[in-house]
């Protein structure tokens, strides 16, 4: 069977128009990955949708009860806190990479000696384990033995309470995640840069044009596509980030730091709510493409701004 | 001129100096709270090289009993979960890519957007039905949804520059499909199959969300054996630091050993796990 659908196809090859013969002959290469990618994404996906129709709880019988799980997110404030806390926390971490990142992938851009290798050491916070990062960094924001209120002394700035106060554990957090995260904008940007010819850099030069006159009207303008990849990324990871949340604060203190995906571990896997669960996980996907799809919109809004002010 | 060449030299390693000490100066204090006793560990001001190295830390860490169960753990589930990626992966990236189904990328696209707990919930039903919680099978299984894309995404994108050339010419020579693939076009991607396989086996020995859902005490994998050290060993930091570190070696090794391909699998799908 399995000859046949591979041997038919390929000695009609060379009598018929390619195309079409050509392309059921490598289904039995994809058939496997189909199976798995069916089971462990697909029906997953329909299921949790089906889930989320019900109340579902672990250990009692279950009931379909329509749209309820949903009508009951906005009124659920903890819901609703755990949105704003996602969107603060998002904006911080798609914003302060991309500066960082941008700045490392200009530096990264020029030739020096070691220049892999210090690549290779600039990409390690994003590789690292995240547990075992994040309980060091737990370990750096101790308001008494913490190393971070200790450089804070040097410079004279009073101590911080960092992840331990309702008020500075989104910013902290987000310290975590810039350190964390900043190497992939780096590598996105770097890749921006290797494409960009010499010839502008050269005229501009010659017109006397100085360093941050270049990166401002010739970089900039160049890597902006590269700029909205790193940011459409950059927001996909940050709003559903979840090891360096739990792991250092669990959502805390109080529920300061509880983002839609750390509500979510609560509800499915505290509470065993797995219906309302499997709701907040629907709307937590669709909040997601919607962002996206506001990116993709602004992108192709500025995309036509440069193209009406140029001509 | 020279003295200005001279400056951009310094402003240059001035610059590559800021960008690089926040990853380096972080590892350092990771090694430095490791080895260090709780006398210096609460030292205030902090110390950073001790008079006494506690490499204690390492051994008491090594030493628990349940330890090398949970890096055996490790080592089975991302060993699992990467070996199977490959098998189904490498020929779909083929496939995928000699269909040119550009489509079927948004199936991975959709993997790659989904937040890990969503899989949980449904997937976490599946296995208490099945009686599988309890084993090693459920965490394989559920890593593939982390490792099966990227594998898939990244050889996809090696087929697609890999010529055809040749791949034609054996097929005219009466070779069937399936040795064309295994004797022409994989030999070709090995540089493509070494960048999937380092970047799925980081991402699957990360993960850390599936883990503390669905491992039993016998069954954790390394990271979520150290976040549990968190609440027994609030106040023994060495110990702690030394265990982390023991989890994120392997990875930091081949980061830095391998860090071309995994610059290039990453610029080239920009994926990541979870």
């Amino acid at each position: 069977m399995k000859v046949l659908t591979e041997v038919a196809p390929a000695a009609a090859h060379q009598a018929a128009p390619e195309q079409e013969l050509r392309k059921p002959s490598y289904w039995p290469f994809v058939v496997p990955a189909l199976v798995v990618v069916l089971a462990i994404i697909i029906f997953p996906w329909a299921f949790t949708i089906w889930m989320s129709l019900n109340e579902w709880k672990v250990g009692s019988p279950t009931t379909f009860v329509g749209l309820a799980n949903y009508i009951r997110l906005p009124n659920d404030p903890r819901f609703v806190e755990s949105v704003m806390h996602t969107m603060a926390y998002t904006a911080l971490s798609v914003l302060l990479p991309l500066i960082f990142g941008t700045f490392a992938a200009v530096v990264f851009h020029a030739k020096f000696p070691g220049r892999g290798f210090l690549r290779g050491v600039f990409i390690m916070p994003m590789m690292a384990t995240p547990v075992a990062v994040a309980l060091v960094w737990t370990m750096m924001f101790h308001p008494q033995l913490g190393v971070l209120n200790y450089l804070l002394s040097l410079v004279g700035l009073p101590a911080q309470l960092w992840v331990f106060h309702p008020g500075t554990v989104i910013p902290s957090l987000v310290l975590v995640e810039t350190w964390q995260w900043t190497p992939l904008v780096m590598l996105i940007v770097l890749g921006g840069l290797a494409a960009i010819p010499v010839e502008p850099y050269e005229s501009a030069q010659i017109d006397g044009a100085g360093v941050w006159q270049m990166f401002r009207y010739i970089t900039l303008p160049l890597i902006t596509p590269f700029l909205f990849i790193a940011g459409m990324i950059r927001m996909i990871d940050a709003v559903k980030s979840f090891d360096i949340i739990f792991a250092i604060t669990q959502g805390g203190p109080g529920s300061a730091s509880e983002t839609i995906n750390l509500y979510l571990y609560s509800v499915a896997f505290i509470y065993y709510d797995l219906g309302y669960g499997s709701a907040i996980a629907v709307v937590f996907f669709v909040l997601i493409i919607a962002l996206a799809a506001v990116l993709l919109y602004l992108r192709q809004r500025t995309m036509w701004t440069e193209i009406g002010s140029g001509a | 001129m020279s003295v200005r060449q001279i400056l951009g030299k310094i402003g240059l390693w001035l610059a590559i100096f800021v960008v690089v000490s926040p990853a380096i100066l972080f590892f350092l204090w990771m090694a430095s709270l490791s080895v260090k006793f709780e006398v210096d560990n609460a030292a205030y001001p902090p110390v950073f090289i001790p008079e006494h190295f506690a490499w204690k830390n390492y051994a008491d860490v090594l030493a628990s009993n349940r330890f090398l169960t949970y890096f055996v753990n490790s080592l089975i589930v991302t060993g699992s979960a990467t070996g199977l990626a490959m098998l189904v992966g490498v020929p779909a990236g083929y496939g995928i890519a000699r269909m040119a189904a550009h489509k079927s990328a948004v199936v991975i696209l959709i993997a790659r957007i989904t937040p890990g707990l969503s899989y949980l919930i449904p997937l976490f039903l599946l296995f208490q039905w099945l009686g599988l919680l309890g084993t090693l099978v459920p965490q394989i299984i559920i890593h593939l949804v982390v490792t099966v894309p990227i594998v898939i995404w990244i050889m996809i994108g090696y087929f697609e520059t890999t010529p055809l050339e040749l791949e034609e010419a054996a097929l005219i020579d009466g070779a069937t499909r399936w040795q064309v693939f295994r004797h022409v076009a994989l030999p070709i991607a090995r540089p493509g199959l070494a960048v999937a396989f380092i970047l799925a086996v980081i991402f699957s020995w990360n993960n850390f969300v599936f883990g503390i859902v669905l491992a039993g005490r016998e069954t954790r994998t390394l990271p979520v054996a150290v976040y549990n050290m968190i609440s027994f060993d609030q106040l023994s930091w060495g110990p702690l630091a030394a265990a982390a570190l023991i989890v994120t070696f392997p990875v930091l090794l081949l980061t830095v050993l391998a860090q071309r391909q995994i610059v290039a699998g990453l610029t080239a799908g920009a994926v990541k796990g979870g």
